[in-house]
């Protein structure tokens, strides 16, 4: 695969960087990322992959556009209310960038669909708004071997971590388990500020753009970033796999059980 | 043993706002106890009824995850950093 002198203008900026370059850009554009929720999170994270070129953007989320998503959810308009947020979303990464191959899927990933929407992609982002799609995207990640960035936000607190299934610590290794239903307020219940979601947002689509570039050593592994907007502070905590972690520990192969790949 | 402790968003209203706290114990078990006597309510929200802490909430003793040390036995010395860190749900 060679860049085009188009591709080699559009992209300058980045290529001028040296830990990613002409050969990184080569990458990124081979690069099949899937994005799971086109929302807060998604939005930010899919507009900066369509902008670095990458080649190919899987979108998934079943919710429509209402008038209360538009404080934060930036790929979406006015114009756009009531109209599903998946084909809202393609349209204005393929203005952006009409060489980013966009697939959309308006269903909500569960333990049925998960693994045949999962599986034709390389990195996975996880910007859903639930524990249990967490959860599930964790599983599936470390099931069929997806690196995947994994992000929650609420109010002015966002946390945020890169795993890759049997290198590193899974998002289960640091929480065991979905809270039960109530325990932990989410966004709708609590409150987002839209620049919280871009900020995340955009460290989910740096992660995967420098998992493509060939940074690999430099992802946000075995952390926990934790940003909190209030007091302005960035925290790294390091966290470890946990040998009896029940997605991927050492008698976990087959125990937990996915519909989509049992 | 005076400690220091970061406070969470979603547990802050029982610390007045409060981001860091100071609390004291000789270990984490002793430190939970003496938080909510300072803050009643706040370790329902960290441990489960039987004690143990909860399987979504994290604590760690500058840096280090609990579970990989003594748990809710892991000693306490002065001047140490604690933080909980609870899962986040939201995204969009």
């Amino acid at each position: 695969m060679r860049l085009t002198p188009e591709q080699i203008e559009r992209y300058s900026r980045q290529i001028m960087i040296p830990d990613l370059g002409g050969r990184g850009q080569i990458r990124l554009r081979q690069g099949r990322v899937l994005v799971v929720g086109a929302g807060g999170l998604g939005c930010p994270a899919a507009f900066y992959l369509a902008a670095a070129g990458i080649g190919k953007l899987g979108l998934v989320d079943s919710d429509r556009v209402e008038l209360s998503n538009l404080q934060r959810q930036i790929l979406h308009s006015t114009m756009d209310l009531g109209r599903e947020k998946v084909e809202s979303a393609k349209e204005k990464l393929n203005r952006l960038n009409p060489e980013v191959e966009v697939l959309t899927y308006a269903v909500r990933l569960d333990e049925k669909t998960a693994a045949e929407i999962v599986m034709p992609y390389d990195f996975i982002i996880d910007g859903s708004d639930n524990f249990a799609t967490k959860f599930l995207v964790n599983d599936i990640g470390v099931a069929l071997g997806k690196p995947f960035s994994h992000a929650g936000i609420v109010r002015l607190q966002g946390q945020i971590m890169t795993a890759l299934p049997g290198k590193s610590a899974c998002y289960r290794c640091v929480f065991k388990a979905p809270p039960p239903p109530g325990e932990i307020l989410n966004c709708q219940q609590a409150g987002i500020l839209g620049a919280i979601a871009g900020t995340i947002g955009s460290i989910q689509a740096t992660e995967a753009i420098k998992y493509f570039a060939g940074m690999e050593e430099d992802l946000l592994v075995d952390r926990l970033l934790t940003y909190d907007a209030k007091t302005m502070k960035f925290r790294t905590i390091e966290v470890r796999r946990d040998p009896h972690c029940r997605a991927c520990g050492e008698k976990a192969r087959g125990k937990l059980k996915l519909a989509s790949t049992a | 043993m005076k400690v220091q402790v970061r406070v969470p968003t979603p547990l802050r209203k029982f610390t007045n706002g409060a981001d860091e706290v100071n609390a004291q114990g000789n270990n984490v078990r002793a430190l939970v106890e003496d938080l909510d006597r300072n803050f009643p309510g706040i370790k329902e929200r960290i441990c489960d009824e039987t004690g143990k802490i909860r399987r979504f909430v994290n604590v760690y003793v500058n840096g280090d995850d609990i579970r990989f040390l003594q748990n809710l036995e892991t000693a306490l010395k002065e001047g140490d950093n604690i933080s909980i860190v609870p899962a986040i749900a939201g995204g969009v």
